[in-house]
């Protein structure tokens, strides 16, 4: 026990020991080099999973969810623009980017390889995913949604009267977000029980 | 007795070629039965939320508004989404009346009647088109204002 700690407490005095070899500016820039490399790496295999193609490239979702998007107005409009996945999936900025990530991380290989790996066991899982990310949604009040839409620049005079209705007795008061009734936009609905059937 | 019915049967048959040879398709234009048409492209309904008259009091209503990727399935039914009993006073649309919760014995079930589930088999959203083929539907009002002996302008 005590020879571990005078270990610990040796390498602990060479790491702060002043160096003999390298000029402290080498070191210096030498680490902040080194830290561009990593950030620039670290921000690159970001950028790389945050592609589409990236999360297309899992089976389970080119064949369970992608051509259900593809039927919905975020995959073809009269504008022309398209919604990815990340759009919807992945936070802008960045601290809730990461913090995603990491989860989605365990998504991934948890729940996709492990356990998602056939129609039917996506169908099973479905409720829980969707889940989540409803969840997700109503805590950041829609963040997603409203990187391309927003509140304040829609002009509910030019909306269809039952949409303008909605939006200004309940998303303008701040009642609503718009995952509360914006459910199943660009996806199949999951079975939510009675929620969606009946009285 | 029977060359009689032969013949009788083969200038049947001889007329109605002739009578279709005839008559334009309002589907298919002139096109022959052997190719395929072109259809007209698909058109945006009507999106005017403004709920339309009916043409007989049992009428399933139009539908005044569009409903495009709404899911009807047995996941789930977004039409009851805003037109259940539940639903209706925050989405301000009109409840399914009382019909869609009879089975066909006249009994009142606690649910929607299964019968009543694909509501798209009866409400149709609208467009402004020529439509293909006329109709001489006349309104029992009409009937009403037109019958002999009816006072002029009872009704309407
Ligand atoms: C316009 C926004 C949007 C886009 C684009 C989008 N999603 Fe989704 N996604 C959602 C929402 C909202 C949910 C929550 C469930 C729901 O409401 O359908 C969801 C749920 C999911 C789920 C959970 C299971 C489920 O179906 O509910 C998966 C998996 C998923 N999305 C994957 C993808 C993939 C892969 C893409 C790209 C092909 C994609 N999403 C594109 C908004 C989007
Ligand atoms: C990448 C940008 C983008 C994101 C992110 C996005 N949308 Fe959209 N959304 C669009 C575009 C573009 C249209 C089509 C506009 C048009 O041409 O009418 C659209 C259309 C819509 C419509 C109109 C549907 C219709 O039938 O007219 C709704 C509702 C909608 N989005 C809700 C959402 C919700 C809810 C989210 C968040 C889960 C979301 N959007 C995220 C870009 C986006
Ligand atoms: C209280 C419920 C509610 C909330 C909250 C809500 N919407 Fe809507 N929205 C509706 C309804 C109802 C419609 C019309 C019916 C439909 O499109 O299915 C609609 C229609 C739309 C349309 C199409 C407009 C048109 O004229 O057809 C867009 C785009 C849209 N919503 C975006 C959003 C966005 C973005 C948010 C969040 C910032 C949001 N909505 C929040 C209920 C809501
Ligand atoms: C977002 C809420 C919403 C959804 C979803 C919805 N409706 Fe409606 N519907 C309304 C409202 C509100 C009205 C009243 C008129 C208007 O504003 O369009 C209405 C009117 C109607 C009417 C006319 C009733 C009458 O007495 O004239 C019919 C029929 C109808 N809807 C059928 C449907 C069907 C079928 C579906 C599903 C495919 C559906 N609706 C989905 C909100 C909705
Ligand atoms: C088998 C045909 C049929 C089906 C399926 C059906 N309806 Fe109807 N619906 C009618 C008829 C007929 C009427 C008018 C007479 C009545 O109220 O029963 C009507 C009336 C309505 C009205 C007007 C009610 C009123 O009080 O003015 C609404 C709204 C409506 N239906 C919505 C729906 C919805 C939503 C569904 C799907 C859940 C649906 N209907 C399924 C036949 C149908």
């Amino acid at each position: 026990m005590g020879g571990l700690v005078d270990l610990a407490k040796r390498y602990w005095a060479t790491i702060w020991r002043p160096s003999r070899h390298f000029s402290l500016a080498f070191l210096v820039l030498g680490g902040f080099i080194a830290g561009v490399v990593f950030w620039g790496a670290f921000n690159t295999a970001l950028e790389l999973t945050n592609t589409e193609t990236f999360c297309l490239s899992c089976h389970e979702m080119r064949d369970n969810v992608y051509p259900e998007l593809q039927r919905t107005i975020h995959y073809s409009n009269r504008s022309g623009v398209r919604a990815k996945c990340p759009d919807c999936h992945v936070p802008h900025e960045w601290t809730a980017k990461i913090a995603r990530k990491m989860q989605a991380s365990k998504e991934v290989w948890g729940k996709i390889f492990g356990t998602i790996d056939t129609r039917e066991k996506f169908v099973d899982h479905r409720l829980a995913l969707a889940r989540n990310e409803w969840d997700r949604m109503k805590a950041n009040n829609s963040l997603e949604c409203r990187n391309c839409h927003s509140a304040e620049s829609m002009d509910i005079t030019r909306q269809s009267p039952r949409a303008g209705n909605m939006h200004s007795a309940y998303l303008f008061t701040g009642e609503r977000t718009c995952i509360d009734c914006h459910k199943g936009i660009a996806h199949r609905l999951p079975d939510m029980g009675a929620a969606l059937k009946s009285p | 007795m029977r060359a009689a019915a032969l013949i009788l049967l083969a200038a049947f048959a001889a007329a109605g070629t002739l009578a279709y040879a005839q008559q334009e398709d309002r589907m298919r234009g002139t096109v022959p039965v052997a190719d395929e048409t072109r259809p007209p492209p698909l058109r945006n309904p009507e999106n005017k939320d403004v709920r339309r008259e009916r043409a007989y009091s049992m009428q399933p209503p139009t539908i005044p508004h569009k409903i495009d990727g709404y899911q009807v399935d047995l996941n789930v039914n977004a039409c009851l989404g805003c037109h259940s009993r539940g639903r209706a006073p925050v989405t301000q649309a009109v409840a399914v009346s009382v019909s869609h919760y009879m089975d066909r014995d006249g009994n009142f079930l606690a649910e929607i009647s299964p019968r009543r589930y694909f509501c798209e088999q009866c409400h149709v959203p609208q467009d402004e088109v020529k439509p293909l083929v006329g109709n001489r539907f006349v309104d029992v009002d009409e009937i009403l204002r037109g019958a002999p002996g009816a006072p002029a302008a009872t009704r309407k």
